[in-house]
């Protein structure tokens, strides 16, 4: 900011000299930036290097990993070694094999787990969080307020306290190690961020528009599907990103609940230990090839997460 | 939230046929889930056989009655019910999913039950809380929820770094805003091991490399009780700070730039323009964050059971994966349910001070 003005000022320099003071300003300025962009690029690669760490190991063998190589191609040759164990590798990703197959249902798994769970989640928020910003409720003695507080006060509520009481009636219902089961678990787990982002988003956009469209004869649940939601389609998105990453990512429950059937990619993950120590390389295929959907929505839709976690932070 | 409802006055005729069709539904489906439910009762205790597996068809039942239930609503109040009917499904979905189960689980807390027993459940009284009473790992685990939650503070200051420092003026915003947010998207348990186990392996791990480099002899990172807690802490500390960095960053970029002139105006700078404008004005979104990351840091688990299962000793167990592993050990819920019944009315406690306190303190100080 500072920088232009007094390079401007400096071209009539024949005339008015720079004061001592704003001489200081100018080196004041400079060490600001460089302390800003050292920090910056300190925390980028703090934030960077693990990824990093993870691809290179990937394509490591053995004696790279003791030697703790780091740089491909200079001090090591990239081998194919990680994926290979995993069923990944160019030579193999073609072939049958179990333990191809054994990642691809896994990946299956988190996939359909955490997609059906967060649209469930987006869509039942959706509509409690529209209901809970435009009309006012009293159910017994609860009034808007206190239902909007029930749902976010589950986000307080700590898996642990449900997990064994869960294990039990899972196993009455016939549920445990079914996605079904899992799917049910992580909509509630997310169901308070969702009601959170999108109560926010329902704020902003003014009643006239639904009474405008009332007035043309839609009725209530008309006017929210096609007047609101593509409105609102913003807050959804990010909603639904966020609790994307939160189920994509979530082992407690997956640890607890499954065991073969519909075992997700984190638990596949935690169970990589072998008889003779751990194999790093395919345990860092493994683990990117868990990361790489994350790390793709980080890179491409960072706005819709920031947007989400922003919500509700300023008011 | 302001509170600008919407005030449609529609006219809906309800017949007494509706209506009645309307209760008709609910009070049969009602019928349904009951005797559906006595059915499955009688077997259990084992009077009567109707070849029932397990409790699926009473499940199936619960939700033909809540969906009844949400159809009749429309059925007899009209426009009152199509309205009630945008937060109804949540709210039976949420109810049917925490209250009852917290409610079943109560039951469990007072109780021993052996899953891999034939015995079955046995209600054991207040054993339970004797045994959590003389549990010093639990007590242990709790305590060290307590640093784990001070630690925060440390976050809380770095993350608030890392915002001003996005927030001024800089290249490549867009690249270290992606850079940063990386570690929050990335499996817990992926970074658990690629950097946990690996890079802060002994041998070879690059972090050990490191510190060997910088003259540390035996760079060990778990087995003192200390220094394991605090490996932990920081490994937390990576995946989470992104997240208060952006609730932070949001909160600074909706300052009004013209109070942060008028300070400059004013003659203050630097710290001083911080500490009088900046951050009482942050206070509000500072405090949110602070709370939701105390929320998350209560549920801490995943890092801790996948690197160091809770050791050394106890260490660096979080009151979450003390119960896994008690369950996994023992296969009782029991007594991991009553323990985890015992942690939630503490944190109940705890965030109703927090939040009061919260509440009275951090309001907008301008």
């Amino acid at each position: 900011m500072r920088g232009p003005r007094h390079e401007s000022r400096g071209m009539n320099a024949q005339v008015f000299h720079d004061a001592a003071t704003d001489r200081s300003f100018r080196a004041k300025w400079w060490t600001s930036r460089i302390a800003i962009y050292g920090v910056l690029l300190l925390w980028a690669f703090i934030c960077l290097f693990p990824i990093y760490w993870t691809i290179t190991t990937s394509f490591k063998m053995a004696p790279d990993v003791m030697k703790g190589n780091m740089i491909p191609w200079y001090d090591f040759t990239p081998k194919w070694k990680g994926w290979e164990s995993i069923g990944l590798s160019p030579g193999t990703i073609g072939q049958e094999s179990t333990v191809r197959a054994e990642f691809l249902k896994r990946f299956y798994n988190s996939t359909i787990i955490s997609l059906t769970s967060s649209a469930l989640a987006v869509l039942l928020g959706s509509l409690a969080a529209y209901g809970l910003s435009r009309f006012s409720f009293k159910w017994a003695w609860m009034k808007n307020d206190d239902i909007s507080f029930f749902f976010l006060s589950q986000l307080i509520l700590p898996p642990v306290v449900l997990a064994l009481p869960f294990l039990v009636l899972y196993k009455e219902l016939a549920l445990l190690d079914t996605r079904i089961g899992l799917i049910l678990l992580y909509t509630l787990s997310v169901l308070p961020i969702v009601i959170w982002i999108m109560k926010d988003q329902f704020a902003t956009i003014p009643t006239e528009l639904e009474e405008a469209a009332m007035v043309d004869g839609l009725g209530i649940w008309g006017a929210f599907f096609t007047i609101i939601l593509p409105i609102a389609a913003p807050g959804m998105v990010a909603a639904f990103i966020l609790s994307l990453v939160l189920t994509w990512n979530e082992y407690f429950f997956a640890a607890l609940l499954t065991s073969t059937h519909s075992n997700t990619l984190p638990v596949m993950v935690a169970s990589q230990t072998g008889s003779q120590g751990i194999s790093w390389w395919s345990m860092a295929a493994l683990s990117f090839a868990a990361i790489l959907p994350l790390i793709v929505i980080g890179v491409f839709l960072e706005r819709y997460i920031i947007k989400g976690m922003a919500a509700g932070a300023v008011k | 939230m302001s509170a600008e409802h919407l005030h449609v006055v529609t006219s809906d005729t309800i017949t007494d046929g509706r209506r009645r069709l309307g209760q008709a539904l609910v009070w049969g489906s009602a019928g349904v889930l009951a005797v559906v439910g006595a059915m499955q009762t009688l077997q259990t205790l084992g009077s009567s056989d109707f070849g029932f597996q397990n409790w699926r068809p009473t499940l199936y039942a619960y939700c033909l009655w809540a969906t009844c239930l949400c159809i009749a609503q429309v059925l007899i109040r009209g426009e009152a019910g199509r309205r009630t009917l945008f937060v109804l499904p949540a709210a039976l979905f949420v109810i049917s999913l925490t209250v009852f189960p917290l409610l079943f689980g109560l039951l469990i807390a007072f109780s021993s039950w052996n899953l891999s027993s034939p015995d079955g459940r046995q209600f054991n009284g207040i054993d339970n809380l004797v045994q959590m009473w003389g549990d010093p790992f639990y007590w242990n685990a709790l305590l060290n929820m307590v640093w784990y939650i001070l630690a925060i503070i440390v976050e809380y200051a770095i993350a608030f770094g890392l915002a001003l420092a996005l927030s001024s003026q800089i290249r490549a915003r867009k690249f270290f805003r992606v850079a940063f947010l990386l570690p929050l998207m990335l499996s817990p348990v992926a970074v658990s091991w690629m950097v946990g186990k690996s890079m802060l392996e002994a041998r070879f791990g690059p972090i050990s490399r490191l510190a060997r480099a910088i003259g540390v002899d035996n760079p060990s990172f778990f087995e003192s009780a200390w220094m394991a807690k605090a490996t932990i802490m920081i490994l937390d500390a990576w995946t989470f700070i992104p997240f208060m960095m952006i609730m932070l960053l949001a909160g600074l970029q909706a300052i009004p730039k013209e109070l942060q002139e008028a300070s400059k105006v004013d003659g203050a700078t630097g710290w001083k323009s911080f500490w009088e404008i900046t951050f009482p004005l942050m206070l509000p979104v500072s405090v949110t964050a602070i709370l939701i990351r105390i929320i998350f840091k209560l549920k801490l688990a995943d890092i801790v059971i996948s690197v160091t299962s809770g050791g050394p000793g106890g260490a660096t167990d979080t009151v979450t994966s003390f119960i896994f592993r008690e369950y996994r050990e023992r296969s009782n819920v029991g007594y991991g349910t009553m323990l985890a019944m015992i942690y939630l009315v503490l944190i109940v406690i705890f965030m109703t001070i927090l939040m009061k306190w919260a509440a009275k303190y951090a309001r907008p100080q301008t």
